[in-house]
């Protein structure tokens, strides 16, 4: 049987869907953190509770949200609620993971999703926090979820709309935010990337596994600032077959995103 | 308590908590009055120049759409706004009637940024821009829902976000740990659509409730769109269900298809073509101009918006509704 082709896109939902624990409660941004959400549900995460910022909770996600209070959101859902017991249930630390998007991303994770150029002045006005920055700050573990380049892996990010490590190693609890809570992956398309948080770690992004195909030096060619490289980087499983099947046919057959 | 750090962001709505105490006791009737009347009159009523309006849910979901369109209709301009928005604001502000924004996200969501947003902030057409995330705007309402100055939470904590806002950020007094504090949101007025309503305003939501519950009781005056009007005997048969009571109402007005070409639980889907249109058309200024003389100023009410997307069309977005198996 012939390998299967696919788009970089296609790859970077599959890889992100992978990194759903079955079992937990996870914020789920709008766009491609619903793809990965569906993809995982439908595969490897069949009891995952994704939660959306206006209410819906437990929903049983046959098709693609195309805005994060949809009916789609609580299609069968266990929990109907409102923007408030969502937010509150991520701060009191009820919400295992979030996974995000944004414009830039920093090495420390933090994500800007509100202005490029000065906020009073900007260049690009972009559409704001909405909830990523309450996502970021509550919820355990957070994964971001990023094209890959230049322009979107920069040294410092515009604005700071949700938190990251902010600048090191003891500053989001410095900050306040809520201790233990932390940016756990960056899923790009180009690869999978942690965070140096080992003992006298500097907190900053490190490559983990590159997708088939692309070599270390594409990932930091392509990449604003200095990656933390490991002894080994691994190589990440290309999608499968029956993967894109459900992700083509079952979860954006309109081609809205993929 | 000590001050640690201030946002630097305007606080665009200040408030007066006993005011607000004063105007719920002697403005809001608690007598059972029919307050069923058409946009035009709820809107011109209601909706002034330079008001600080906010409008729920969320862009294509539950939106009040019929109303939104009455206040560009009708000329109202210099708002102040707050908002999660997708299409209602965004037309707001392709119209040009935007003064100033409690900005949490505006966005086309699926379709992208907003280029209406972009023209009227990087053009310097909004006034100022004061950043907030979805949980703080929905917490400032709430503060004011509770009749508190401020409600403490651990969101927007050492970000551009907090800077940008006009939170503060306070050593908790009782264990020690730092907070932002968040100022109550009175708006002066609040726009919320609703699966259905009796005539004396109240209201019952199906599936998610947004931030209704919030809204409705953090604002002076609340013009309620409804898909139904109902008979009082109904909503006291599930009294549970009622989200918002009839004396936070000033106004009731009967919109079938209201959230068009935003979606309602349960009785219509979204429009899908009719939302890419808006996203096409208001890639250029002129472009935004076309749709809004076409949808907002070339039918003189929503029955002629209706008229106008046609009940053929209306009919598919039924079939297309979240149903209950």
């Amino acid at each position: 049987m012939s390998e299967p082709t696919y788009s970089k896109t296609e790859l970077m939902i599959c890889v992100a869907s992978r990194l759903f624990e079955d079992g937990t409660t996870c914020f789920i941004g709008t766009g491609i953190p619903m793809l990965a959400a569906m993809l995982a549900a439908k595969t490897t995460a069949p009891n995952l509770v994704p939660i959306f910022e206006f209410g819906g909770m437990g929903a049983i996600l046959e098709d693609l949200p195309r805005a994060v209070g949809e009916a789609r959101t609580f299609h069968k859902g266990l929990y109907a609620a409102g923007i408030c017991d969502a937010m509150e249930s991520a701060q009191r630390g009820f919400v295992d993971y979030g996974f995000l998007g944004g414009a830039q991303i920093d090495p420390y994770g933090n994500l800007n999703s509100t202005t490029i150029g000065d906020h009073d002045h900007p260049k690009a006005r972009l559409p704001g926090s909405g909830g990523g920055n309450d996502v970021g700050s509550h919820c355990w573990r957070t994964v971001a979820i990023m094209q890959h380049d230049t322009r979107r892996f920069v040294p410092k990010v515009d604005f700071v709309t949700t938190p990251g490590f902010l600048n090191g190693p003891g500053a989001r609890e410095q900050a306040g935010l809520p201790k233990g809570t932390e940016p756990a992956y960056v899923v790009s398309t180009l690869a999978l990337m942690d965070y140096d948080t080992g003992p006298g770690g500097t907190y900053r992004m490190r490559l983990k596994s590159t997708h088939p195909g692309v070599i270390s030096e594409e990932v930091i060619t392509n990449t604003g600032f200095e990656l933390i490289l490991p002894e080994n980087v691994e190589v990440n499983e290309p999608p499968s077959a029956e993967e894109l099947r459900i992700l083509r046919d079952e979860i954006d057959p309109e081609r809205l995103y993929i | 308590m000590q001050v640690i750090k201030s946002g630097h962001g305007e606080l665009i709505q200040p408030f007066d908590l006993d005011e607000f105490r004063e105007w719920n006791r002697t403005r809001k009737s608690r007598k059972l009055v029919d307050k069923v009347m058409s946009e035009q009159e709820a809107i011109s009523k209601f909706v002034y120049d330079g008001c600080y309006i906010g409008t729920e849910l969320y862009g294509t979901v539950r939106c009040p759409m019929s109303l939104a369109r009455e206040v560009v209709r009708q000329g109202k301009k210099d708002l102040r706004v707050c908002g999660q928005g997708v299409l209602e604001l965004d037309m707001w502000l392709a119209a040009g009637i935007v003064k100033k924004l409690d900005i949490t996200y505006i966005g086309l969501e699926v379709y992208g940024t907003c280029p209406s947003l972009r023209r009227a902030v990087e053009s310097g057409q909004v006034e100022s821009c004061v950043e907030w995330s979805n949980g703080a705007i929905t917490w400032r309402m709430k503060a004011a829902a509770m009749g508190v100055p401020f409600l403490p939470t651990r969101s927007m904590l050492g970000t551009d976000t907090l800077e940008y806002s006009a939170a503060k950020v306070v050593e908790d007094p009782f264990t020690g740990i730092k907070v932002a504090l968040i100022p109550a949101l009175i708006l002066d007025v609040a726009l919320i659509h609703v699966h259905r309503a009796d005539k004396y305003g109240n209201c019952q939501i199906d599936g998610i409730s947004g931030f209704a519950t919030e809204m409705s009781r953090a604002c002076k005056r609340l013009v309620i769109s409804t898909e139904e009007i109902v008979p009082t005997e109904e909503i006291r048969k599930y009294p549970d269900r009622t989200i918002i009571p009839y004396f936070l109402v000033d106004a009731v007005v009967h919109a079938p298809f209201g959230s068009h070409p935003g979606e309602m639980a349960y009785l219509y889907g979204r429009d899908e073509p009719g939302i890419k249109e808006w996203v096409d058309m208001s890639q250029t200024a002129d472009g935004a101009q076309a749709y809004i003389d076409k949808y907002v100023h070339n039918v003189k009410n929503h029955q002629e918006y209706l008229d106008l997307i046609g009940q053929g069309r209306l009919s598919e977005l039924i079939d297309g509704r979240e149903r209950r198996e």
